[in-house]
């Protein structure tokens, strides 16, 4: 039998780094692979309730904790910040209110994808001081952001290149970042921290002391269920996950279900579905680029995404469905009859679905839902439907 | 009935001229939920070391190598309704196929019960 690692859109030349809770996963029964340039848990003991499957049914249906550490978190500060990071996305971000989160995307000169990302405001309101005479106001603009943990160094490097100077980056490489993803992961985390989940709805972040520990916790995540995600520094981050695993509903959850959860609601990941060769048009993700700045421009790529948009674009991506059980996975070709028009970027067994999904780029005649296509696995054409996204609803909070 | 395993964590069981081949725990263990097998069809001829047959878990696909050369003669088809069978019975119910056995010193190179237990040990 052939021992097939896991899929790694990166070549593993160095010695994989550890986590701040590296030992925590082991200790969990977790096996580690190494991922992103880390060493991480892609699944837990089956003894454990663990193993993909369990996992990513436990996360569709009660609460789990993701250990996201390797993604790359960046605090951007200065006066000018928001028009600074405007000049290299294509999202408005300084029309985002402080708490308010948005997904953008970093986009080179040709629109090429160089990173998806998430941009919070978080900006801190500064008190006022009846004493000293001074009245509460917003102090200096920051932006929380959170990369791609395999391209960090390079946004990192892009970032620096192209902020002006009085923009100061850091680099918050000693936090690390948990994911509780769920429908019960709100009544668990109101437990833990109490009214935190009241104060937010999908897409709002705040900060917050959870003793001596300060947090950042973000209602988001890459599941497409309800879920936090909450930036703890490295020190405290084994005591947090123990404190938030002695929920009843809350079980660990490796990379494997990540990825099969992340596939079925519909998100791209970079590295595969995402790259510097497709831009946010082909990649369905035109509402990544705020109306209004399609015509303003002023952001990096902005006259290639433009031309994409009035012309269309010679590919798209789409979601597909198979029959039966043989999954497709990437790197498979897609017909229509004997013509080859496109190629498989994501694919998996469905879980919750019972049969298997893909996410391709297929020609632009061919992505209206419901086109009938074949992707060929081993010699085999396997009938394919082209499906909206996402495969399984998202239920986010968005307020009752 | 004896029993063979390979380094490539096949088993064999090797009855008279038959042979009934699939993968070990420790296999399906590393594979994680498997969600589709695909068998070799009824009359191929499979050589020693060779692909047989594709395990696909849920995070990938994995080739199945012939431990021995020989005519398949039977699969097992419960395994397409329930490839699961391989995760929760793999070294029984789980089985993949059964081969006539072309070459019985082919069987010389692979390992007893107690050897592949030691050889896994030391992965």
């Amino acid at each position: 039998m052939s021992d097939e690692a896991i899929d790694n859109s990166e070549v593993e030349n160095e010695t994989p780094g550890e986590l701040p809770l590296g030992d925590w996963h082991r200790a969990q029964g977790a096996r580690m692979v190494p991922f992103a340039g880390y060493m991480m848990p892609i699944q837990y003991a089956k003894e454990a309730g663990g193993g993909i499957v369990a996992e990513h049914e436990w996360t569709r249906n009660s609460a789990s904790l993701f250990d996201v550490s390797h993604m790359g978190q960046l605090m951007i500060t200065g006066e000018g910040a928001a028009e600074a990071l405007e000049a290299l996305v294509p999202g408005a971000i300084s029309s985002l209110k402080p708490g308010r989160v948005r997904y953008t995307l970093l986009l080179n000169e040709d629109g090429g994808v160089i990173d998806d990302l998430m941009v919070t405001n978080a900006t801190e309101w500064i008190e006022g001081d009846e004493e000293a005479g001074t009245e509460g106001h917003w102090g200096e603009p920051a932006y929380y952001l959170v990369v791609n943990g395999a391209t960090k160094w390079d946004d990192i490097g892009h970032l620096r290149e192209h902020l002006p100077d009085e923009i100061t980056m850091t680099h918050l490489d000693e936090q690390a970042l948990i994911a509780l993803q769920g429908p019960k992961a709100a009544q668990a985390l109101a437990r833990v921290m109490r009214g935190v989940p009241d104060s937010l709805v999908f897409m709002q972040s705040m900060t917050y002391d959870f003793g001596e520990w300060p947090l950042r916790i973000t209602r988001a995540g890459y599941t497409g269920e309800d879920g936090f995600e909450i930036s703890v520094p490295a020190e405290f981050a084994q005591s947090l996950a123990d404190r938030l695993m002695a929920e009843i509903e809350i079980r660990p959850a490796g990379l494997g279900a990540r990825d099969s959860l992340r596939l079925e609601a519909g998100l791209p990941l970079y590295g595969h579905d995402l790259d510097t060769e497709t831009d946010p048009v082909s990649a369905d993700l035109t509402f990544a680029l705020t109306k209004k700045r399609r015509e303003t421009g002023g952001w990096m790529g902005h006259a290639a995404c433009a031309a994409k948009l009035s012309e269309g674009c010679a590919s798209r991506r789409v979601g597909l469905v198979l029959d039966g059980r043989l999954p497709a996975r990437e790197g498979a070709l897609v017909f229509s009859g004997d013509t080859e028009v496109g190629r498989v970027t994501s694919g998996g067994f469905s879980p919750t679905l019972g049969h298997p999904i893909a996410m391709a780029y297929v020609g632009s005649d061919y992505v209206a839902e419901g086109t009938e296509l074949e992707i060929e696995v081993r010699n085999k054409r396997l009938p394919a439907r082209v499906a909206p996204m996402p495969f399984v609803p998202h239920r986010y909070y968005r307020g009752s | 009935m004896a029993r063979y395993f390979t380094d490539e964590h096949e088993w064999i069981d090797v009855e008279g001229d038959l042979a009934t081949v699939g993968i070990t725990d420790y296999a399906q263990e590393q594979l994680g939920d498997i969600v589709f097998v695909e068998l070799p069809e009824v009359g191929t001829v499979l050589e020693a070391g060779k692909d047989a047959a594709v395990v696909e878990s849920v995070k990938a696909a994995s080739d199945v190598y012939a431990p021995i050369g020989g005519e398949v003669m039977e699969v097992n088809d419960s395994l397409e309704e329930d490839p699961a069978l391989v995760n929760s019975s793999p070294e029984e119910d789980g089985w993949f196929f059964k081969l006539t056995i072309a070459d019985k010193s082919e069987l010389e190179g692979l390992m007893d019960d107690k050897a592949y237990k030691a050889f896994v040990d030391g992965l």
